[in-house]
């Protein structure tokens, strides 16, 4: 601002060499984002939602016939037998619950880095975490044999004057699912409401008026209120971050904390961490590239998005085969002759081939496609590759639980598990649920934030079609000279 | 109380605007003008609008701050009273004197983080002053699409600088749009 007649000239050059792809293609205006994320909402549900639909809740009930069906006969209708105490169940719980963190990550980590491009992903992903985690809780709580007693897990005063042990890992678990699904649930809601507004001010019947009149709080887009808004979605998101990364990490101290060969290892932590994010971000793409196809999402989930996420798989799909190879080298190095039979035990053992194709093809070598541009850009390679990595977590987490008790210190005692149909038809079951869940999530709810991805268009911006140096600057106001 | 010739009660003259930009440039307007009771509304958070108002940092961290610090201390509470006085339990004859704190840190971690975020989101709602169920400038029924693609700013007949025709004379000069006067009912 000092009058130097080269500064507009300046100015220029440096904001094409920074320019960058947009994150809504085709110049959409607001109104355009309104209308077609809306209108999934609110049109009447199409065929297939009521084939799929109909599928998918037939399942959910099934598996809850099957979840009935163990708490009213016993856990013996489970494969789990000794020395196999923990085997689907659980493998299914650490499954879901790592699939919420990459929800978690779009909507808290990646928003404080300012990543933009989050705003066009972070609400399906947001959902999907919250009905991962519900699946995810099921299997703790029937797991314990005397589902009615499950209540002994909350810190409440009782007629016999027992109290929970505070330092067993399991107690962490406790309140680390129960803060997590909560402050997802504040968060995804905090969210809405500026959308839920955008659908109420559009309805068109009196139903639909009340719902979302109750649940919009009456939000009316007022700058005093967007600034109590922001700072409550900043601290949100701050928030999240720590949690998100302590909520696996206090996962993989249940096994940490044991003394089993192949539990029993400081580099769980990071290592479940990135394998949540991992399965995570698979499992967000599995859900939005179908979702956008069948919606034409397309200038709003764009190849750039995609582009992205398969980048994060293949980053943390690293981590992962890394964390593989350590341990691998720590059983040799440590000279520990149990570490090193469980460790063989794990590639030529009776669970060969889930090492095999689970762990070494789906998430080692699956993801190093997209080292490849044209791989990333391609919705048929990257949804292969999705389902890969689905398949190949579910699969290190049985290796990781099951594979380690099959075949324990005591050779007499050892023996395989073989699951029943309980088994698995509740993790089916649950399968269902979750997909029964996002169905209705993306036919009642805008499965796209509308106030945030509007910020991430241009005119958005206030200095938008105002050319440099030419701008009111009053006296006595603080001006933002970014 | 003004109010117009049908006897409504006034409760602002607001206008439209066409773009974010144009609510930017007349909000600064605006708070130059030395108005107090005044609000802009658009579908999305408006970078720098805050300042633009003349708005300062919003201080719902304090609450937030407050949420945290009794989160960790009710966390401190549920866990040492039954573990030092109403339960002390012996595991597998593991140490359990005050130097094994460091076990309890995961949920006093949690419970710092819940208290947090149930404080930032009632203190959000709680000083937005929702819900809501009712505001009069739902009674203007262009601002339907403030929460599509709408830009508006009214000032409220409350304000002591408020004249009929000193405000429709500043909303015009900034390039308000559809100016018209907001009844209370």
């Amino acid at each position: 601002m000092d009058g130097a007649p080269t500064a507009p000239e300046m100015t220029g050059t440096v904001e094409q060499q920074v320019a960058r792809v947009p994150l809504v293609l085709h110049r959409r205006n607001f109104s355009w984002l309104t209308e077609r994320i809306s209108g999934v909402a609110e049109q009447p549900a199409p065929r297939w939602w009521w084939v799929a639909f109909a599928i998918t809740s037939s399942i959910a009930t099934f598996g809850l016939f099957c979840i009935g069906y163990l708490i009213s006969t016993g856990v013996g209708t489970w494969g789990n037998q000794i020395p196999v105490g923990w085997a689907w169940d659980i493998t299914n719980f650490v499954f879901w619950i790592g699939i919420g963190h990459a929800g978690t990550l779009i909507s808290a980590i990646l928003f404080l880095l300012r990543q933009k491009w989050r705003t066009s992903i972070n609400r399906s992903a947001e959902a999907m975490t919250l009905f991962a985690v519900i699946c995810a809780a099921v299997f703790p709580g029937i797991h314990v044999g005397r589902f009615w007693m499950a209540w002994y897990l909350a810190p409440a005063p009782n007629n016999w004057a027992i109290w929970q042990n505070f330092r067993s890992p399991l107690m962490w678990d406790v309140f680390a699912v129960s803060t997590y699904f909560t402050v997802s649930v504040l968060f995804w809601y905090t969210g809405l409401i500026p959308d839920l507004a955008t659908l109420r001010d559009r309805a068109t019947t009196k139903v639909r008026k009340f719902l979302f009149g109750i649940f919009a709080c009456g939000w009316r887009g007022s700058n005093r209120n967007w600034r109590h808004y922001e700072m409550a979605y900043l601290l949100l998101a701050g928030l999240s971050t720590p949690l998100v990364l302590s909520v696996h990490s206090v996962v993989s101290f249940d096994f940490a904390t044991s003394v089993l060969p192949t539990w029993h290892t400081t580099i769980f932590p990071p290592y479940f961490v990135a394998g949540a994010i991992f399965g995570g971000f698979a499992m967000v793409l599995t859900l939005l590239l179908p979702a956008r196809a069948i919606f034409k999402l397309h200038d709003v989930i764009t190849p750039q998005h995609v582009d992205k996420m398969a980048k994060i798989i293949l980053l943390t799909g690293s981590f992962v085969a890394y964390a593989y190879a350590m341990e691998f080298f720590v059983a040799w190095y440590s000279g520990n002759s149990y570490e090193r039979f469980a460790f063989w035990n794990r590639i030529f053992g009776p669970y060969w081939w889930y090492w095999w194709f689970g762990m070494l093809f789906c998430n080692c070598l699956s993801p190093q496609l997209f080292w490849f541009k044209w791989c990333r850009r391609n919705v048929f390679v990257v949804f292969f590759v999705s389902m890969c990595v689905n398949a190949g977590m579910w699969f290190e987490r049985f290796i990781i639980i099951a594979g380690g008790l099959t075949r324990d210190f005591l050779p007499s005692s050892w023996r395989v598990y073989h699951p029943t149909w309980v088994d698995i038809w509740t993790y089916i079951g649950t399968i269902g649920i979750f997909t029964s869940l996002f169905l209705l999530f993306i036919r009642f709810l805008p499965m796209i934030a509308m106030s945030e991805v509007k910020t991430a268009v241009p005119e958005a911006d206030p200095h938008y079609g105002i050319p440099p140096g030419t701008q009111s600057v009053s006296p006595g106001g603080k001006e933002r000279t970014r | 109380m003004m109010r117009t010739p049908a006897g409504h009660k006034v409760y602002a003259m607001a206008a439209e605007y066409p773009s974010a930009a144009a609510l930017y440039q007349a909000a600064k307007h605006v708070r130059d003008a030395g108005f107090k009771r005044w609000d802009v509304f658009s579908p999305f958070p408006i970078h720098g609008m805050d300042e633009a108002m003349g708005l300062g940092k919003s201080w719902l961290s304090g609450w937030v701050l407050f949420g945290g610090v009794t989160g960790l201390l009710t966390a401190a509470v549920v866990e040492f009273g039954p573990s030092s006085i109403l339960y002390k339990l012996d595991v597998h004859g593991k140490p359990w004197n005050f130097w094994t704190v460091r076990a309890f840190f995961p949920i006093m971690f949690e419970l710092t983080v819940l208290f947090g975020a149930f404080a930032a989101f009632f203190s959000m709602l709680g000083m937005n002053g929702l819900p809501r169920w009712y505001h009069p400038m739902f009674n203007w029924e262009r601002f339907v699409r403030v929460s599509n693609d709408g830009f508006f700013l009214a000032i409220e007949a409350r304000d002591p600088r408020f004249t009929e025709n000193g405000v429709r004379e500043l909303l015009e000069r900034t390039g308000g749009e559809h100016i018209t006067i907001v009844h209370e009912d």
